[in-house]
């Protein structure tokens, strides 16, 4: 993908000493989010190893649809690229170069993104994604203290149950309407906003997960996390 | 007499030759605790600076500067681009348009160097880094006075006793970090390459008696 994120998403841009190395991360995270610009840019002018700062140039202007772009690095002198590239933008503010780890960065990152999060909270969103603890994602009010929540036990009738893509879908359905959304499987609890958390509760195939959602969609994003499971998540 | 863009062009000169004739000691002091690109990185931001020199519009030594900052932050590709280009940019910066710079500017200038690889490259004195060169080199120049190469000689050579104390240290920046313990007893080639620049300033400012 070449062209900027839809109006209204924030884009991605990806800085790898190695071309393989940033395209591989591109293609992992654009999977997530089609509507995102998530643009890789590896190696040098001559396709060695290293970074090109004329090129990074290139790719945040043409990430950027008009919300921002974040920019995610693997190595200290990319780091020291991307900087300098942003400091050189007419409007520096648009970018947000980030400290993150750089695929769960990225993936966490362009499924915010594709959620029509802000630029900072895609930044957040990135610059929260460890391997560690999936709590990736603006955090929100605890959901247990508010009495009118809708909660819905629903199974997992695809095979895999919640593994990336549709984690991500979950994700993506939940950041479209205004409702805060948890998602428990065993002891564990998710916020529904961020993909790696999701994937974090390691739900199985023909389980149930339990949903609890809060806010003026509240019913409606229970319905259609419901309508996702029924179809399998389109696996 | 001042050092004026033609002679900052000349001392520029003179530091390709250097690079080039260094390029393979650069490269297996940076094969030892890198990634062995330094001297070929640097090698190839000085060639593609040398076919800049000729430009007509180089009619102050800031400008000629500034040339060197966007010409080895597009082309050189490794760690040294950012570094290097935020230095030469800072130097620029701080020279402003005068049409020659006497010691003090040129004390100055390397003093806006160091400040700007220590903000891009976050690094101290004792990192095993260029800053390991380029500190005691703008002590040094500093505390001179006299002439332009006065000052650049004493910026090489505390520049090279810089870069030699990198030896026993143990890296906390870039990629030699990741060697830890392992870094020590080995030359830091982007201090080495910062002590060659200034060595390669300082012959070319004697040389051509840029200065009074």
């Amino acid at each position: 993908m070449t062209a900027a994120s839809e109006p209204g998403r924030v884009g991605l841009v990806v800085v790898s000493h190695s071309d393989m190395l940033a395209n591989g991360v591109a293609e992992l995270a654009a999977q997530m989010a089609p509507d995102v610009a998530v643009l890789p840019v590896g190696g040098t002018e001559e396709g060695g190893l290293g970074t090109d700062y004329g090129a990074v140039v290139e790719a945040l202007a043409d990430a950027d649809s008009g919300n921002g772009v974040v920019v995610l690095y693997d190595l200290g002198s990319a780091k020291m690229t991307a900087e300098m590239a942003v400091e050189s933008a007419d409007d520096p503010s648009r970018y947000a170069v980030v400290d993150a780890p750089l695929v769960e960065g990225a993936v966490a990152a362009s499924v915010a993104a594709q959620g029509g999060a802000s630029l900072s909270d895609v930044a957040a969103a990135a610059e929260g994604a460890s391997g560690e603890t999936p709590a990736a994602a603006p955090t929100r009010p605890a959901l247990h203290v508010v009495p009118d929540a809708v909660t819905a036990e629903v199974l997992l009738t695809n095979e895999v149950g919640l593994h990336a893509r549709p984690a991500a879908l979950l994700a993506r359905t939940v950041a479209e309407l205004d409702a805060d959304v948890v998602v428990r499987y065993g002891d564990e609890e998710a916020n529904a906003a961020s993909v790696l958390a999701l994937m974090g509760l390691s739900a199985p195939g023909g389980k149930s997960i339990t949903v609890v959602a809060t806010g003026k969609d509240a019913g409606e994003a229970v319905r259609r996390i419901e309508e996702l499971a029924e179809r399998g998540f389109d696996d | 007499m001042g050092c004026t863009a033609a002679d900052v062009v000349a001392a520029l000169r003179a530091a390709t030759a250097v690079v080039r004739e260094h390029r393979d000691e650069l490269v297996r002091l940076d094969q030892a605790i890198g990634d062995a690109d330094h001297g070929e990185n640097m090698k190839r931001g000085f060639t593609a600076l040398l076919s800049r020199l000729d430009g007509e519009d180089l009619t102050t030594p800031g400008k000629v500067l500034k040339m060197v900052a966007t010409t080895l932050i597009s082309t050189v590709g490794g760690a040294a681009g950012p570094l290097y280009g935020t230095a030469f940019l800072r130097a620029s910066a701080a020279v402003g348009d005068a049409a020659e710079l006497d010691c003090e500017a040129v004390a100055r200038a390397l003093q806006a160097a160091l400040d700007g690889v220590v903000a891009r490259g976050k690094a101290v004195v004792g990192d095993k880094t260029m800053v390991d060169a380029l500190t005691p080199a703008v002590a040094a120049a500093s505390s001179v006075n006299g002439s332009v190469a006065a000052v650049l000689s004493a910026a090489a050579d505390a520049a090279a006793e810089g870069a030699e104390s990198t030896i026993p240290m143990v890296a906390r920046k870039g990629r030699a970090s990741y060697l830890g313990e392992r870094s020590a007893g080995h030359l830091d080639p982007g201090a080495r390459s910062t002590e060659l620049l200034l060595r390669a300033f300082a012959d070319a400012a004697r040389g051509e008696g840029a200065a009074t």
